[in-house]
Parts: structure tokens; C-alpha cells; sequence
């Protein structure tokens, strides 16, 4: 008997979470960006990309807004807007 | 999108402590991992039926005994001569861990399987509701150990898990912090390079659980470590190796950002015993950059 099996890998992509947003979202000034990847590495959801220095974005489709990106910058280079 | 073994849409609260854990355990150990994962948050979150968010094999049964799953998922690898080039983890949250599942634990570590079990320390039954468990911090204000005129929170202090593996002479043990995201996948890296059990306990702020505000995880996260209360380090083969603080900072510097631990901001005598216990941590340790 096969039970509550699953065999998509990955497939929760298809819940767009950022429909959770209420208050505000990131925004990647890229003025002042080192490339450091601290918002890479802290991001709960795991949707910000970039590669070197002020090319950093994240994706609204899935950003739930917890802010922890803009807290985490050490050049203040996100900043949390309203929506 | 960024390349990730644990993807986007999962159901964690914004902010989440463990959702950013689980992810940086997951890529640190790369594409050949299966995992065992207990009840628990993580669980819940990141498998809402049918989707799922893993990139890797994964495996559900129940709350006591993903170890015991972990050890039969490796004994079966080493029989068909594939352990060698698969991980095996075993995660789960801290109630999994210290009090449901610790006879599972206790048994995987004293067979000697080639298993890294990652404890998820979000200090309480966050899932159900924010129970205390046997990991939740003296003090703490939760839906069992409610403060008010008659007790000032949990009574009783913080099990000492990391210490209880090591006693079983296990290779390697560490603790680890989400306010140290490189610390947490070298530490992963580190134990997968070596053979036998192999314990990571990780402290996961829960903004719902602690009642802070979700843009404060990593902040709330660095300042347990700062202070004292969450001591980072690693038992490598039995050897102590500590993560000095260059500056330690006072308890409250950690305490105050927390609903859990409001009712002690106007209690002077609650805040010594905290700092106590983070002195004696510091102590402990040797968590002292300048000592």
C-alpha cells in the first residue's frame, strides 16, 4: 500500500505566498550593495537571487514581507516600503 | 529563482527561524541527502499534502521515532553498498528531540549509524501551540507554564541535550544559530565529512512562539548567542571548542524584544537569575573572547 506519498519534489512552489503580505516589501535599493549574501542566506522563504555588487532582487510571488532582509543589511541598502 | 533544496511556498509564518535553518541544513548537505523528518513545524510547513517543498527524498512516520527511521534508511543504504555516497538526516524540532524522541536518539547514537540528526530548538511546542518542552528556557512565559501572580514562567531549566549526546562518545556535537548562517553550514559540512552519529542542535526564533516581531529573527537569534543564554560551540570527539564573544552583552539586550520574556522587565531579581545562568554558561564554556 502506498500512502500519503508525494513524488513531485519542489511542488509547493504552486502556493504563491506572497499573497500574505499586509503590511510591506523589501526594497533593493542597490546603491550601496557589497554582495555580502546575508539576505541570501536569511531569507525564510529562500527567493532572494543576485550575484555581485547592487544586482540583488527577490521574488513578491512567494516574499511573505517578515523584513528580516532590510534588518539583516549592513549598508541599509533594503528598505521595507508600503505596499 | 535561486538554485535551492527546499523551495519556496511552504507554509511557515513570515519570519520564521527554522524555515531559514532548514534550508541552509538542506544545501549544505547537496542533492544526495534522504531525509528523516519528525512531527513537528517543519513537518507541517513544508509538506502540506500534496505538495511538498524538499528537493531530496523525504521521509514522514512520527513524532518519537525519525531516528529509528533514519537508522533503517541507513542500514538499508550500507546493504545495498550506496551509504557511502548518500547523506542520512535525521531532523526534527526540539519537543521531538528532548522529550518525545529521545529514546530513538539515544538508540541511533549507541548503534554507531552514519546519521546526522539536526535538532530544530525553537524552545517549545510551537506547532500545537506553544507548549513548554524540555528545551524551553527557565523563565519563559508559555501556554503551560503561563506567568502571573503565583509563578514567573517555566521553573525548571533548559535540558541539557547537546551534553547528553556527547555522553554517548559520539564523533561530533555542536550547537549553532540562525544569527550565524555561514557558522550553521560549515558546522553541517564538517559533520557529514565524518563517519558515525552525529548531533547539530540549531536555535530557531519562532516570532510567534516568542513574540517578537518577524523582522527581528536574526537579530533576537545573534543577541541569545551575545549574551550568553545560547552558548555556541562543538564537542569534536569529545574536545570543547568554543565560539568566543568579543563583546558580551547584558540579558536584557535579549530578554526585552520578547513577549515571552516581558513579565521579567520589571522583575530585578528574575533578571539576575537569567544573567546567572548566562554567566555560568560563559563560564562554562569559556565563552569569553578576552579572559
Amino acid at each position: 500500500m502506498v500512502g500519503h506519498l508525494t513524488s513531485k519534489p519542489g511542488s509547493s512552489t504552486a502556493n504563491k505566498t506572497g499573497s500574505w503580505r499586509t503590511e510591506a516589501k523589501p526594497k533593493f535599493l542597490k546603491k550601496n550593495c557589497i554582495a555580502c549574501k546575508m539576505c541570501v542566506l536569511i531569507c525564510p522563504e529562500g527567493i532572494i537571487s543576485g550575484e555581485g555588487k547592487n544586482t540583488f532582487y527577490c521574488d513578491y510571488a512567494y516574499c511573505k514581507g517578515c523584513g528580516n532582509c532590510a534588518a539583516v543589511c549592513p549598508k541599509k541598502d533594503i528598505e521595507m516600503v508600503k505596499e | 529563482m535561486v538554485e535551492t533544496l527546499f523551495k519556496p511556498g511552504h507554509t511557515a509564518c513570515a519570519g520564521c527561524g527554522q524555515a531559514i535553518a532548514a534550508r541552509l541544513v538542506i544545501d549544505a548537505a547537496g542533492k544526495n541527502t534522504m531525509v528523516a523528518n519528525g512531527t513537528g513545524c517543519l513537518e507541517v510547513f513544508s509538506t502540506k499534502y500534496p505538495e511538498s517543498s524538499w528537493g531530496v527524498p523525504w521521509i514522514h512516520s512520527l513524532f518519537e521515532n525519525c531516528s529509528a527511521v533514519a537508522s533503517g534508511v541507513e542500514a538499508g543504504l550500507k546493504y545495498l553498498g550506496k551509504k557511502d555516497s548518500i547523506n542520512v538526516i535525521a531532523q526534527a524540532g526540539d519537543g521531538g528531540t528532548a522529550d518525545i524522541g529521545l529514546q530513538a536518539i539515544s538508540g541511533m547514537f549507541e548503534r554507531g549509524h552514519d546519521v546526522l540528526y539536526v535538532c530544530y530548538d525553537n524552545e517549545a511546542y510551537m506547532n500545537t501551540g506553544v507548549q513548554r518542552s524540555g528545551l524551553t528556557p527557565t523563565l519563559s512565559n508559555t501556554t503551560t507554564s503561563p506567568s502571573g501572580s503565583a509563578s514567573l514562567g517555566n521553573p525548571r531549566p533548559k535540558k541539557p541535550m547537546p551534553e547528553i549526546a556527547a555522553a554517548h562518545g559520539i564523533p561530533y556535537v555542536a550547537t549553532a544559530s540562525v544569527g550565524y548562517p555561514q557558522d550553521i553550514q560549515r558546522k553541517v559540512k564538517k559533520a557529514l565529512s565524518i563517519k558515525g552519529p552525529k548531533y547539530i542542535q540549531i536555535h530557531v526564533p519562532c516570532p510567534l512562539g516568542w513574540r517578537h516581531e518577524s523582522r527581528m529573527t536574526f537579530d533576537v537569534a545573534k543577541l541569545a548567542v551575545e549574551t550568553g543564554l545560547y552558548p555556541i560551540f562543538e564537542y569534536d570527539n569529545g574536545k570543547l571548542i568554543p565560539r568566543k564573544i568579543t563583546a558580551i552583552k547584558p540579558v536584557e539586550e535579549y530578554l526585552k524584544y520578547q513577549g515571552r520574556f516581558k513579565h521579567l522587565m520589571k522583575d530585578p531579581e528574575a533578571i539576575k537569575e537569567m544573567q546567572a545562568i548566562a554567566d555560568n554558561n560563559i563560564k562554562k564554556y569559556g565563552l569569553s573572547a578576552t579572559v
